[in-house]
């Protein structure tokens, strides 16, 4: 952490001492600025489905749904014995049956828009809600085996959990995508390094004349491609967070796939790429200068 | 100060010389000299750690120069001042900052203002101070090295024939430059084929004259 203060309060003197070269500075700016745009943007994908997973699976955590049998005759007297059982289930906040229409609606998009639903033995939906702490499922299903046989609850355990893991490894997978870029902005510096140092055999040949160390020499190289990769990084960020911005919101598309972006505390991250990737220019260059000058030793 | 003690050296399977020693004592004045290609450079190169004898013992300020890492042996090149035949300059930095290289790679950077001015009117070079290298004369290179070598007030200095490619009227201005430096205690090793040269100085300075030849380091005489 010291050397990369040392770098920021910075060693001109050093810097100058090796000849500057445009191609490998413009093509160091450019990739970094590169690599920073699509952090930012597997960052805001990341953050993006990890905070729909989160909405989806606490909505669905906090309610259920109690599904009657469909018998037409003992239809009324069943729906109010599962009321019944419910408005006395300790943990349950609310409790609704679906209407008549609300139930076509679910079934629409299968059987169309003209579904004669009282003439078909549909099953009674009802919503249940849960209060913060939530209700024994176990308990409740006892409860309704034994006052209001056939009833079903479905506690949504089957959906949540899939939900949950697919947002797991899609966290991962944006991790993975962050270290592949991190990776990629070390290879690309190092060998960009490299390439500089090949190419000032003689200038590093001056300096160890006059008593140049091997970490003044590796210096005057880290400082250059750290800053560079620091900057190509802001301006990367920048477009990022501009191309964020411009993407269509909930508000205006009503899709939540829509609603790609970074909000609150996560935006910490994006403030960090620039300076991450100097991180990264500051520990591939130190190492691929100081391999390189123990080379030419 | 520096030590050679029964050194060889060699490119391949050529031996360029072998057993040869040599004590450059504080304060001492050497020329060493012989024809082209005896070994003069690849001498003064062993003495200032930039190769490593085949064989022998080198031993700068008292260190064996082999056991040193790269790091020791920077340190002790910061006290050896070296004038380059071709004077190995950074092109692409004015003759001022060339100058103070020594300083600056010594994170002694602050020093170079006050002792570089001195030093470019020591060797007539003000005017040029913000020059690039190519941009002057041979002499004047000549002497940019020579406050070069000196910037870092060395306890040594070795001069690979420093006044080659200059007439005879800057060859002598440089030589009575170094006896300045000689009489100020520091010691000198030059190397030149130049015996002409060396004969005009020795009325100046108590000089010790070395020749190397067919891998031999002799006392030089008559012809001197």
């Amino acid at each position: 952490m010291k050397a990369l203060l040392d770098l920021i309060v910075g060693d001109a003197q050093a810097d100058r001492a090796v000849p500057p070269n445009g191609m490998t500075a413009r093509l160091t700016v450019f990739v970094a600025a590169v690599m920073a745009f699509l952090a930012v943007i597997a960052l805001s994908v990341s953050f993006t489905t990890t905070r729909l997973a989160d909405t989806w699976a606490q909505d669905l955590a906090q309610s259920a749904t109690l599904r009657l049998p469909a018998d037409p005759v003992q239809a009324d007297a069943l729906l109010l014995s599962a009321l019944d059982v419910l408005e006395t289930t300790p943990g349950v906040s609310r409790v609704r049956a679906l209407s008549t229409s609300e139930q076509q609606a679910l079934l629409e998009p299968w059987f169309g828009p003209d579904l004669p639903l009282e003439d078909l033995p549909v099953p009674q939906l009802i919503e249940i809600v849960a209060d913060g702490d939530g209700y024994d499922a176990d308990g409740l299903r006892a409860r309704l085996t034994a006052q209001v046989p056939g009833a079903v609850l479905d506690d949504h355990t089957a959906w949540r959990e899939p939900l949950l893991d697919a947002a797991g490894r899609l966290r991962m997978i944006g991790a993975f995508v962050l270290i592949l870029i991190a990776a990629t902005v070390g290879a690309m510096i190092t060998l960009a390094a490299q390439a500089s140092l090949a190419a000032n055999v003689q200038v590093i040949r001056v300096l160890r004349l006059v008593g140049a160390t091997d970490l003044y020499i590796a210096r005057a190289f880290v400082r250059r491609y750290t800053l560079r990769a620091g900057l190509g990084a802001l301006v990367g960020t920048i477009i990022g967070v501009v191309v964020l911005q411009l993407m269509p919101n909930t508000d205006t598309v009503g899709s939540l796939l829509m609603n790609v972006g970074v909000e609150g505390t996560e935006w910490l991250w994006v403030i960090l790429l620039p300076l991450l990737t100097a991180i990264v220019a500051f520990f591939a260059t130190r190492a691929a200068a100081l391999r390189r000058l123990k080379e030419q030793t | 100060m520096i030590e050679l003690d029964k050194v060889s050296y060699g490119y391949g399977d050529t031996a360029l010389f072998s057993q040869l020693s040599l004590t450059l004592a504080p304060g001492s004045f050497h020329f060493l000299t012989g024809p082209s290609g005896a070994g003069k450079t690849t001498l003064l190169r062993l003495c200032y750690a930039d190769l490593r004898a085949t064989a022998g013992k080198v031993r700068l300020f008292g260190q064996d120069a082999a056991a040193l890492d790269r790091d020791e042996v920077a340190m002790s090149r910061r006290r050896i001042g070296v004038v380059h035949q071709d004077c190995q300059f950074l092109d692409h930095l004015s003759i001022a900052e060339n100058i103070a290289l020594p300083l600056t790679v010594s994170d002694r950077a602050a020093e170079a203002s006050a002792n570089l001015q001195e030093l470019l009117n020591w060797v007539g070079l003000d005017a040029q101070a913000g020059q690039r290298p190519p941009e002057l004369s041979g002499g004047e290179r000549q002497r940019a090295a020579l406050a070069r070598a000196v910037i870092v007030s060395p306890e040594i200095i070795i001069a690979d024939e420093p006044t080659g490619n200059v007439d005879w009227e800057m060859s002598q201005r440089l030589l009575a430059l170094l006896v300045e430096l000689n009489k100020m205690g520091k010691t000198i090793l030059i190397a030149t084929h130049d015996l002409a040269m060396i004969r005009s100085m020795k009325a100046d300075v108590s000089a010790r004259v070395l020749r190397l030849k067919d891998g031999q380091l002799l006392q030089a005489g008559a012809e001197l």
